[in-house]
């Protein structure tokens, strides 16, 4: 379960997250949604370990681990998943060297055997027959010349060769299709399960149609000010954020 | 440049003088009239010019103060054993201890002349000094080199993949030698020349090799040269590589050893069509400097060059990229293009580039650029975000970072002696 109590904190000396409380229990899903700059994106670095946010008080615990004391992959390797807004390009890194190292690094931090280049590409193909990419994005350097949507598909492929058990989700949905939209949900539903939970930050109620959450939170200024059933979603669409959360 | 620094320089070249006095008449070649005259011109130069100092444009940013202080004045002796050698790699290679071959340790090939300048030196009248130019670190090489490799490849001969291997000994003295490489690929004739330099860690020693390189008309030499001399030593290196019409010179080199090295190429485009790649990735960490300069000579039309250069430093160490590109007048459809990049690991770490063209032709295309940066915190983040541990995420980018200067290298030889030489320097050097 995640749980996070008061959480505050500031860039530059500038407080965006002003005690956030939210507790996700295993096996469900949340959703987060709110306005442009209302902290989303820094709420999911906070909890991943960026660095350059200052958490200036209250704490969040993953099944009962310290998450703020930990390094980001010290997170990772406990199964926290980020899943960002804006992936990274890492020019001259081969996907494939990428995938399979991070893939086992996870695994040697879970006391799991690592595998090697033959048995990764058998895992790796199928992961990404089932997202329906095409095999050369193994081939690319990590995002670079990737569009939108196959940036966001390769995350969803790290998610499901990473396996964790908290996957946080920041915005996977914008600059997708319907279809790839249908794709991202896919790989979502497919983890769901009773050890699985899920924060999903969006923007559109459009992508919890596929991905029907459990509880559907509204962040607005750096705090929840609203939360509810899937319901709470379709509200938001219809009525804008400031009516709602008035 | 204090009063101290500058009489050591003038005694340290002053030493280098006394001994060629001694040596003169037991130098290689001290029988042969053309050659005396040839080391009596060079020392002349030498007396006049002095080891380079930083008032002198082209070494501004090069101090060879620590070599002045060093003090070179032992003579050379014989090493007493032989040094530990890496594994053979080609079929052929040609060792070097101090300077000198060792014939006893290589194996060379047959079916051309290729073997010790000493033994050589009869024939290379009109080579010797024809394509270096007179430079102070050339002329103190020409002064007292003592041997070198003589490599004379016949035209339309594939001359396949021969390892020279310059090994320093231990000497309980600092020594210096400065090896003389006279290297020949006549039309057509194909070669990949694999050069590794080592030395032991803790010995103060100069290597100061000169290489003359001819490419004849559609030639193809890759020059590979790894630079691993142990942590106290200096390399101070010059090729001269000129390449007539349809010929191609491709030098990578890599500078992972020495406290000081400077690795200064000049290559001369002469006949239509000829082309140059140089490439070079330089890993200086604590208490190292690493220079490389770089001097591309378009004198004929419709050649191309291309260069990129990446220098990582780490510690309190120093980087320097000097590259000046000259498209003369009768250079019309030159496609010249130089790159160099420093990724700084240190707030301590400083880089010098300073890119220069100079261009006398009309129609030319003629390219460079630089860049100096950090590591970058949101890729260092997105890799620990995906559970792959700090340090290890660190030398991802660095790895990454050296890509486009090493993937030119594709011989699997040169390969595997450059993943040899850079395996583990994160960890060494700037975990
Ligand atoms: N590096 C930064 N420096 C200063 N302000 C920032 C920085 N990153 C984000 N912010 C500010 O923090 C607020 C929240 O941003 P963000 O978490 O990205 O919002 P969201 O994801 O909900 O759109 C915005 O006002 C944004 O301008
Ligand atoms: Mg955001």
């Amino acid at each position: 379960m995640l749980k996070i109590e008061g959480l505050t904190a500031e860039i530059d000396g500038k407080q965006i997250l002003k005690g956030i409380d939210l507790e996700v229990p295993t096996g469900e899903i949340h959703a987060i949604m709110g306005p442009n700059g209302s902290g989303k994106s820094t709420l999911s670095y906070v909890l991943s370990g960026r660095e350059g946010y200052e958490i200036t008080g209250g704490s969040a615990t993953y099944n009962g681990l310290d998450l703020l004391a930990m390094e980001p992959e010290e997170r990772a390797g406990s199964g926290v998943f980020l899943a960002f807004q804006y992936p990274v390009e890492l020019p001259g890194v081969g996907n494939a060297n990428f995938l399979r190292t991070a893939v086992n690094a996870v695994r040697k931090h879970r006391g799991e055997p690592e595998v090697d280049a033959m048995q990764f590409l058998k895992l790796a193909r199928a992961k990404i027959k089932a997202l329906q990419m095409s095999d050369d994005m193994l081939k690319r350097n990590v995002n670079v010349g990737f569009s939108g949507g196959e940036k966001k598909r390769n995350e969803v492929l790290q998610m499901a060769l990473l396996e964790p058990t908290l996957a946080i989700l920041d915005e996977t949905d914008s600059g997708l299709d319907i279809d790839a939209l249908k794709i991202v949900a896919d790989g979502v539903n497919a983890m769901r399960g009773p050890n699985f939970s899920s924060l999903v930050i969006t923007h559109y109620q459009r992508l919890l149609d596929y991905i029907v959450p459990d509880r559907v939170h509204v962040l607005m200024g750096g705090r929840i000010v609203k939360s509810g059933g899937p319901e709470l979603a379709l509200e938001l669409e219809a009525e804008g954020y400031a009516k709602v959360a008035a | 440049m204090n009063a101290q620094t500058s009489s050591a320089a003038s005694s340290t070249a002053g030493a280098f003088l006394a001994r060629f006095e001694g040596l003169r008449e037991h130098l290689p070649g001290g029988r042969l009239p053309w050659l005396a005259k040839l080391r009596a011109e060079a020392a002349a130069f030498f007396a006049a010019a002095g080891l380079p100092n930083r008032r002198i444009e082209a070494w501004r940013y090069t101090d060879l103060a620590p070599i002045a202080q060093a003090g070179f004045s032992e003579a050379l002796t014989l090493a007493a054993e032989a040094p530990a050698l890496p594994p053979m790699r080609a079929p052929y290679r040609a060792v070097f201890v101090d300077g000198r071959f060792a014939e006893n340790l290589s194996v060379m090939p047959e079916a051309y002349p290729c073997g010790s300048l000493a033994a050589g030196l009869d024939g290379t009248e009109s080579r010797l000094g024809a394509l270096a130019e007179d430079l102070p670190l050339v002329a103190l090489n020409t002064m007292l080199f003592e041997d070198g490799l003589l490599l004379d490849l016949p035209a339309g001969a594939e001359g396949g993949v021969i390892e020279m291997l310059s090994v320093a000994s231990h000497a309980s003295r600092p020594i210096a030698f400065h090896p003389r490489h006279l290297i020949r690929l006549g039309d057509g004739a194909s070669l990949t020349l694999i050069e590794t330099s080592l030395g032991p860690a803790e010995a103060t020693y100069l290597h100061n090799p000169v290489f003359e390189i001819a490419v004849g008309a559609g030639a193809t030499l890759s020059h590979v040269r790894i630079q691993r001399e142990g942590r106290a030593g200096f390399q101070l290196s010059t090729v001269h590589a000129a390449v007539q019409a349809g010929g191609t010179y491709d030098n990578f080199t890599l500078n992972a050893g020495a406290r000081l090295v400077r690795n200064e190429i000049h290559a001369s485009l002469l006949g239509p069509k000829a082309a140059c790649h140089m490439n070079g990735a330089q890993l200086a960490g604590d208490g190292q400097h690493a220079d490389t300069t770089t001097f591309l000579d378009h004198a004929a039309p419709d050649c191309a060059s291309r260069q990129t250069y990446k220098t990582v430093l780490a510690g309190k160490s120093r980087g320097v990229f000097q590259g000046k590109i000259l498209v003369r007048q009768a250079a019309q459809r030159t496609d010249g293009y130089q790159m160099n990049q420093a990724l700084l690991l240190s707030e301590e770490a400083e880089i010098d580039a300073k890119p220069q063209l100079e261009i006398y032709a009309d129609d030319v295309k003629c390219s460079h650029g630089a860049t100096v940066g950090a590591l970058d915190e949101a890729q260092l983040f997105y890799l620990r975000a995906r559970g792959i541990p700090a340090e290890q995420a660190r030398a991802m980018l660095v790895q990454a970072f050296l890509v486009e200067a090493v993937e030119g290298v594709t011989d699997p030889i040169a390969q595997a002696a450059l993943a040899e030489a850079t395996e583990g320097w994160w960890e060494r050097e700037a975990a």
